[in-house]
C-alpha cells in the first residue's frame, strides 16, 4: 500500500496535493482563473502604456477637458449593480431555478448593456469634437484601455445570452452549471478592472 | 474587392524566391496526392488532425517544429552564404529588400515556429505521463492551440510567395514597424501570425499549469513530482504571465498601424521606447520559457541515465522557481544602450548577473549527478554533455555582457548573436534533441538508431562551434548585427568558417532525417517490448510503449519521487507479486472522443488573419463569423467523451504483460 | 590553443584594440569579467567530461553510489561560488555603470568639443555648434581632446558606435541622447550604425578622423570657406531617404538647427531625465 492509501484507509485527512486528480468542476474553475489572470496582464499593459502616455495630448484635449464625472459614475454605478445581480443569478444557477435565472441574469444584461450604451455614446461625443484616439498618444491610450474594456463587456454580455439559451436548451447540467461560474467570474473580475480604470483615468485626471 | 491585393504581391520578378516556393509547392502538393492516392486521409482525420490526445498532439507539434527548422535553416545558410561573398566591395546575391526580410524571419521562425513547439510539444507529450494521469486538463483547448500555431506558421510561409514579410529584424521596433517606414504588408503577417500563434501558446500554458497543479497521481505531491514537471510547472507560468504582454503590445502597434493611433510613432506623442520596454517585458521571459524545460530534459537524463537519483533534488526546484520569478526583473538588459542612466543600468545588470546564480547551481548538481554514477553513453547523454560543456561557455559570455559598460562596445554586435545562439542552441536544441530521442521509445515502440544519433550529435556539436566561434571574434573586432555587406576584407575568412559549420550543421539536420527513415525501416530490431528500454526512473516508464489512448489502467499511486524506479525496488518476490496482481480490479474509462474544432478554428484564423492583412474586410468578417460558429457548435456539445470498458481495458493489459503499476 | 589564436586575431582591431580612455576602460572590464568567470567557468568544463569519463559504466574501477543524492556541504559551496562572482561582478557592474555612463562628462582637464549627431536615411550628419560648420558622413576631431556628443534622429532608431573609442549610444527621434568620448591620438576610426535602421543600414558607415590640434583648426577653417549652407531647405533634402554616398561638408548651419530637429513636434524628453 503507499502512503496516501494507508492514510486513506486510517481515516487521516489527506492535503488536497495528495488526493490524486481534481474534480472537473475545480479544474475548470482554477484553469478559467489563469485565464482570468492572463486577461488582467493585458489589462496592466495597457494601464502601463497610459500611464506613460497620459500626458502626450500633442497640444490637444487632454483628460481635464474631456472627462465628465458624473457620466461616469452612473456607468460605474451600473456596472457595479450588474455584479450583484450577476451574483444572485450564480445563486440561482446554484439551486437550479429557472425563472430566477432568466430574471436575474436578464437585469444583469440590461445594466451591462446600459453601462456600453453610455460608454459608447462618450466615445461618439469625443470623436465629434475632434477628441478621436488619432489625436494624440493620450487619447490612443485612453480609448485602447477603455475601449478593450468594453470590447470585453461586449463580449461577456453575448456570452451571458449564449449560456441563458444552453439554459434553455440542455437545462442545468455540470457542463452549464461550470459555464455559467467562469461567467461570474468573468463579470465579477470586468468589474475590478473597471474600478482600476475609473481611479487611473477618470478620477485621476482630476487629481 | 480584394482588399489590396493584387497579382503584384507575388513576387515573379525574384527567381530565389520562386523557385524556392515552387519547390515547396511541389513538394506539398506530392504529399497530398501521396496521401490521397493512399487512401490516407480517413486515418489521418480520425488518429491525427482531430485527435484530442495529447500524446498526438505532442507529437504534431514537433513534427510542425522539425518541418520550420527547415524552414529557418535555409534562412540561416540564405544569410551565411551571403556574408560569405559580400566583402569589401561585393554586394553578394541578395539585396538588402531581400535579405532584410531573411533574418527577421529567421529569427521570427525560429523563436515562435521552431522552439515554442519543440518544447510546448515535449511538455504535452510528457507531462500527463509523468504525471500519472490520463490527459492535460483541457483535450479540446490542446487541439485548439495546436492548430491556432499551425494557422500562424501557414500566414508565415504564405507571406514568401504572396506579398512580404516584416523587414525590421525578429521583434520589429517602432518608428521603423510602423507605417511611415514599413508601409507594406511585410508587418501585418508579422503581427497577425504571431498574434493568431500567440493566442495558441497561451492556452497551452493555462492548459498545461492547470494540469501539473490540479492533475496528479494519487499520492504525488510537489515533493514526489518528477523535475521535468517542476521545469514545465515554471516555463507555463512563465507563458500566462509573459504572453499577454505579447498580445498587448502588438495590438497596440496594429492599432497604430490600422487605425491612426499614436502609440509609437513619431508624431503626436508616441514612444518607440515603450514598445522596446515592452516588448522586452515578454522577451525575457520567453527566453525561460524556452529554456527550463530544457534544463528539465537534462535533469532526466543525467539522473535516469547515471542510474542515481537527481542530486540537489530540492534545490534544483528551488533555482527553478528562482529563475522564474526572476526572469521579469531583467528585461532592461537588452537595451542598455538606450540611455537609462546608470542606476537604472547597473540594477538591472546586477539583476542579470543574479540570475547566473540559480542557474550555476543547477550545473553544479547535473555535475553530481554524474559524480559516482554508472553513466551509459546513449545519445541523450551526448546531448547533455555536450550541453554542460557548451551552455556554460555561453553563459559566462550573458554574464559579460549584463556588465552596463561592457555592453556599451558589445550591444548589437555579432558577440551578441554569437552568445544567444550559443545559449539556445547549446540549451534548448540540445535540450530538445536528447527529449526527442529520450521519449521517442515511448511515443512510438521502438528507439532511434544510436550511431546515426551520435552523428546527429557531433555534426551539431562541432557544426556550433565552427559557425559560432567566429562570430564572437567578428563581435570583438567591430562588426555589427543585420549587416547585408561589409567593407573589411579582414572579416571575411571568419564568414566563411562560420559558413562551413553552418553547413556541418545542416548535414546534422539531414542525417536527423536519415536517422528517422532508417529507424523506421529497422524498427523491428529496436523494438522497446517493456516499455522501459532505458531503465527509467519516472511514472512514463511503467506503461507499454506506445501507451494506450487512456494512458493508464489504473491511476498508479504514488508516496515518493522517482515512484517508478522505487516500485522497480520494491518488486519482491513472485508471490508478493501475484498478491498485488489479485488485487487488480479495472473499471470503465472515459476518453475525451475527437473534435475537429480546433482544425476549424484555424482554418478561419487563417481566413481571417490573411484578410486583415491585405484589407480584404469582408474575408474579416467571414473569418471571425466562422469562428464563432465553430465555437457554438462546440458549446452545444455533449457527447465529448466515449467509454472504454473494463475488459477491453484487461485485455490490453494482459496483450502487453504489463509492468506492474499497482500495487 | 585556437581561442589564443582568435583572440590574437580580434586584438588588432575593433574593441579589443581601443585609442580612447572610453573603450580602454572598458576592455579592462572585459578581460577581468572573463577572467574571473574563466576561474569557474574552465574548471566545470575539464570535471564534466572527467566525472563523465570517470563514471562510465564500464570503469569498473569507479566507486557507483546509486543512493548518493545530497550533501548539504556541496550545496553550501555550490551556491556560494556564483554567489560569490555575482558579488564581485556586481560590484565592477555599479562602479563601470556610474564611471562610464555615456552622459557623464570625461575626466580631462581640456575643454570639451561639442559635437551634434544627427542619424539620417542612411546618412551621419555631424554639426560643430560653435564653428557653425558641419560635415556629412565623416566625423574630424581633434586627438586628445574630449568629445561631448548631443544625438537625435530623424526618422527610426539607430545606434552611434566607434568601436575603437568605445560605448555606443541609440539615437531616436524627438529625443536626445549624450555621449563623451576621446581619441587620445591621431587616427582613423571606423563609425557604424549599430541599430538596425532599413535597406541602407549597411552602408551607413562613417569615418572618425582624429587629427592634431592645428590640422584640426586648419580643417574648420577649410570647411568655412568651402562648401553649401545647412539649413531648414538644404536639411529637408537630406531627410529624404537615400543611400551613404561619400563624404560632403557644410559651410554654414543655421542656429539651432539641431535642437528644431530633436525637439520635433514638442518638447525634447531626454531620456537621462534630472541630468
Amino acid at each position: 500500500m503507499s502512503a496516501s492509501e494507508q492514510a486513506l484507509a486510517s481515516g487521516e485527512v489527506l492535503p488536497l496535493s495528495l488526493r490524486g486528480p481534481a474534480p472537473t468542476r475545480v479544474v475548470a474553475g482554477y484553469g478559467f482563473w489563469l485565464f482570468l489572470l492572463s486577461d488582467i496582464i493585458i489589462f496592466a499593459a495597457l494601464f502601463a502604456a497610459y500611464a506613460v502616455l497620459s500626458g502626450e495630448s500633442a497640444g490637444g484635449p487632454t483628460a481635464a477637458d474631456l472627462f465628465d464625472k458624473k457620466h461616469v459614475m452612473i456607468e460605474t454605478a451600473c456596472l457595479l449593480a450588474s455584479s450583484v445581480t450577476c451574483g444572485f443569478g450564480s445563486l440561482a444557477v446554484q439551486s437550479g431555478n429557472r425563472n430566477s435565472t432568466y430574471f436575474w441574469m436578464a437585469v444583469t444584461f440590461i445594466l451591462g448593456a446600459t453601462f456600453l450604451s453610455l460608454e459608447v455614446s462618450e466615445f461618439s461625443h469625443m470623436l465629434e469634437i475632434g477628441a478621436g484616439p488619432s489625436r494624440s498618444a493620450f487619447l490612443s491610450a485612453f480609448f485602447t484601455l477603455v475601449g478593450t474594456h468594453g470590447l470585453h463587456v461586449t463580449m461577456g454580455l453575448c456570452w451571458l445570452i449564449v449560456m441563458l439559451l444552453q439554459v434553455a436548451t440542455l437545462g442545468f447540467q455540470p457542463m452549464v452549471s461550470r459555464r455559467f461560474f467562469c461567467f461570474a467570474l468573468f463579470w465579477h473580475a470586468l468589474d475590478i478592472v473597471w474600478v482600476g480604470v475609473f481611479t487611473i483615468v477618470y478620477l485621476g485626471a482630476h487629481l | 474587392m480584394f482588399g489590396r491585393l493584387t497579382w503584384a504581391a507575388i513576387p515573379f520578378d525574384q527567381p530565389v524566391v520562386m523557385i524556392a516556393s515552387g519547390i515547396v509547392g511541389f513538394v506539398i502538393f506530392c504529399v497530398l496526392a501521396l496521401v490521397t492516392f493512399k487512401g490516407w486521409w480517413p486515418y489521418l482525420w480520425r488518429e491525427w488532425i482531430t485527435s484530442v490526445d495529447h500524446k498526438r498532439i505532442g507529437v504534431m507539434y514537433i513534427g510542425l517544429a522539425l518541418l520550420m527548422l527547415v524552414r529557418g535553416f535555409s534562412d540561416a545558410m540564405l544569410m551565411r552564404s551571403q556574408l560569405a561573398l559580400a566583402a569589401g566591395h561585393a554586394q553578394g546575391y541578395l539585396p538588402p529588400e531581400h535579405y532584410d526580410q531573411i533574418f527577421s524571419a529567421h529569427g521570427t521562425i525560429m523563436i515562435f515556429f521552431v522552439a515554442m513547439p519543440f518544447v510546448i510539444g515535449l511538455m504535452n507529450f510528457v507531462l500527463p505521463l509523468q504525471l500519472g494521469v490520463r490527459d492535460v486538463a483541457f483535450p479540446v483547448l490542446n487541439s485548439v492551440g495546436f492548430w491556432l500555431s499551425a494557422a500562424g506558421v501557414l500566414l508565415v510561409n504564405v507571406s514568401l510567395v504572396v506579398g512580404e514579410f516584416a523587414r525590421t529584424g525578429w521583434l520589429a521596433y517602432p518608428p521603423l514597424s510602423e507605417v511611415a517606414y514599413s508601409p507594406g504588408v511585410g508587418v501585418d503577417y508579422y503581427l497577425w501570425s504571431l498574434q493568431i500563434s500567440g493566442l495558441g501558446t497561451l492556452l497551452s500554458g493555462i492548459n498545461l499549469t492547470t494540469t501539473i497543479l490540479k492533475l496528479r497521481a494519487p499520492g504525488m505531491g510537489y515533493r514526489q513530482m518528477p523535475i521535468f514537471c517542476w521545469t514545465a510547472l515554471a516555463s507555463n507560468l512563465l507563458i500566462v504571465a509573459a504572453f499577454p504582454i505579447l498580445t498587448a503590445t502588438f495590438a497596440m502597434l496594429l492599432l497604430d498601424r490600422y487605425c491612426g493611433f499614436h502609440f509609437f510613432t513619431n508624431e503626436l506623442g508616441g514612444n518607440p521606447m515603450m514598445y522596446v520596454n515592452l516588448i522586452w517585458c515578454w522577451g525575457h521571459p520567453e527566453v525561460y520559457i524556452l529554456i527550463l524545460p530544457a534544463f528539465g530534459v537534462f535533469s532526466e537524463v543525467v539522473a535516469t541515465f547515471s542510474g542515481k537519483p537527481l542530486f540537489g533534488r530540492r534545490s534544483m526546484v528551488m533555482a527553478t522557481m528562482v529563475i522564474c520569478v526572476l526572469s521579469f526583473l531583467v528585461w532592461l538588459h537588452h537595451f542598455f544602450t538606450m540611455g537609462a542612466g546608470a542606476d537604472v543600468n547597473a540594477f538591472f545588470g546586477i539583476m542579470t548577473m543574479l540570475i547566473a546564480v540559480p542557474t550555476g547551481v543547477k550545473v553544479f548538481n547535473w555535475l553530481f549527478t554524474l559524480y559516482g554514477g554508472r553513466i551509459r553513453f546513449t545519445t541523450p547523454v551526448y546531448w547533455a554533455i555536450g550541453f554542460m560543456v557548451t551552455f556554460v561557455i555561453g553563459g559566462m559570455t550573458g554574464v559579460l555582457m549584463a556588465i552596463p559598460p561592457a555592453d556599451f562596445v558589445l550591444h548589437n554586435s555579432l558577440f551578441l548573436i554569437a552568445h544567444f545562439h550559443n545559449v539556445i542552441i547549446g540549451g534548448v536544441v540540445f535540450g530538445v534533441m536528447a527529449g526527442i530521442t529520450y521519449w521517442f521509445p515511448k511515443a512510438f515502440g521502438f528507439t532511434l538508431n544510436e550511431r546515426l544519433g551520435k552523428s546527429v550529435f557531433w555534426c551539431w556539436f562541432v557544426g556550433f562551434y565552427l559557425a559560432f566561434t567566429p562570430l564572437y571574434v567578428l563581435g570583438l573586432m567591430g562588426a555589427t548585427r543585420r549587416m547585408q555587406h561589409y567593407s573589411n576584407m579582414h572579416w571575411q575568412p571568419f564568414m566563411l568558417v562560420a559558413m562551413a559549420g553552418a553547413l556541418l550543421i545542416l548535414l546534422g539536420i539531414v542525417l536527423t532525417g536519415v536517422q528517422l527513415a532508417v529507424s523506421i525501416r529497422r524498427r523491428n530490431l529496436n523494438r522497446d517490448v517493456t516499455g522501459d528500454p532505458w531503465n527509467g526512473r519516472t511514472l512514463e516508464w511503467s506503461i507499454p510503449s506506445p501507451p494506450p489512448a487512456w494512458n493508464f489502467a489504473q491511476l498508479p499511486p504514488v508516496d515518493r519521487a522517482d515512484a517508478f524506479w522505487a516500485m522497480k525496488q520494491q518488486r519482491g518476490t513472485a508471490q508478493e507479486r501475484q498478491d498485488r496482481n489479485v488485487k487488480r480490479a479495472y473499471e470503465t474509462i472515459h476518453v475525451p472522443r475527437n473534435n475537429p474544432t480546433g482544425f476549424f478554428l484555424a482554418f478561419f484564423a487563417v481566413l481571417l488573419g490573411f484578410s486583415l492583412i491585405w484589407h480584404i474586410w469582408w474575408g474579416a468578417g467571414l473569418g471571425l463569423l466562422g469562428a464563432i460558429v465553430v465555437c457554438l457548435i462546440q458549446a452545444w456539445r455533449t457527447d465529448g467523451e466515449t467509454e472504454v470498458s473494463a475488459e477491453k481495458v484487461a485485455a490490453f493489459e494482459r496483450l502487453h504483460g504489463v509492468q506492474e503499476g499497482a500495487a | 590553443m585556437t581561442s589564443a589564436a582568435l583572440l590574437m586575431a580580434s586584438c588588432s582591431e575593433g574593441v579589443l584594440d581601443p585609442h580612447g580612455p572610453v573603450g580602454k576602460a572598458e576592455r579592462v572590464i572585459l578581460y577581468d569579467a572573463t577572467a574571473i568567470m574563466l576561474a569557474v567557468v574552465i574548471p566545470v568544463i575539464v570535471l564534466t567530461l572527467v566525472f563523465a569519463w570517470w563514471f562510465r559504466a564500464k570503469n569498473k574501477r569507479a566507486h557507483y553510489r546509486p543512493d548518493w543524492e545530497y550533501s548539504g556541504r556541496i550545496e553550501m559551496i555550490i551556491w556560494s561560488i556564483p554567489a560569490l562572482i555575482v558579488l564581485f561582478l556586481g560590484g565592477i557592474a555599479w562602479t563601470g555603470s556610474h564611471d562610464l555612463d555615456p552622459p557623464a562628462p570625461l575626466a580631462d582637464s581640456a575643454a570639451p568639443l561639442d559635437i551634434e549627431v544627427i542619424s539620417l536615411d542612411w546618412r551621419w550628419l555631424f554639426i560643430y555648434p560653435h564653428e557653425g560648420i558641419a560635415s556629412l558622413n565623416r566625423l574630424v576631431v581633434p586627438a586628445g581632446v574630449p568629445l561631448r556628443f548631443r544625438l537625435t534622429s530623424t526618422t527610426v532608431m539607430n545606434s552611434f558606435f566607434v568601436p575603437q573609442l568605445g560605448s555606443q549610444i541609440y539615437t531616436m527621434p524627438n529625443m536626445v541622447t549624450r555621449l563623451n568620448l576621446k581619441a587620445d591620438q591621431p587616427g582613423t576610426f571606423e563609425g557604424l550604425s549599430a541599430q538596425f535602421s532599413g535597406d541602407g543600414f549597411s552602408d551607413m558607415r562613417f569615418d572618425l578622423v582624429a587629427t592634431e590640434a592645428e590640422a584640426f583648426k586648419d580643417w574648420v577653417n577649410t570647411t568655412k570657406s568651402q562648401g553649401g549652407v545647412l539649413d531648414s531647405t538644404t536639411f529637408e533634402e537630406l531627410v529624404k531617404p537615400a543611400k551613404a554616398d561619400g563624404a560632403q561638408t557644410y559651410a554654414q548651419v543655421s542656429e539651432g538647427l539641431f535642437d528644431k530637429i530633436s525637439l520635433g513636434s514638442r518638447a525634447a524628453v531626454s531620456p537621462q531625465r534630472g541630468r
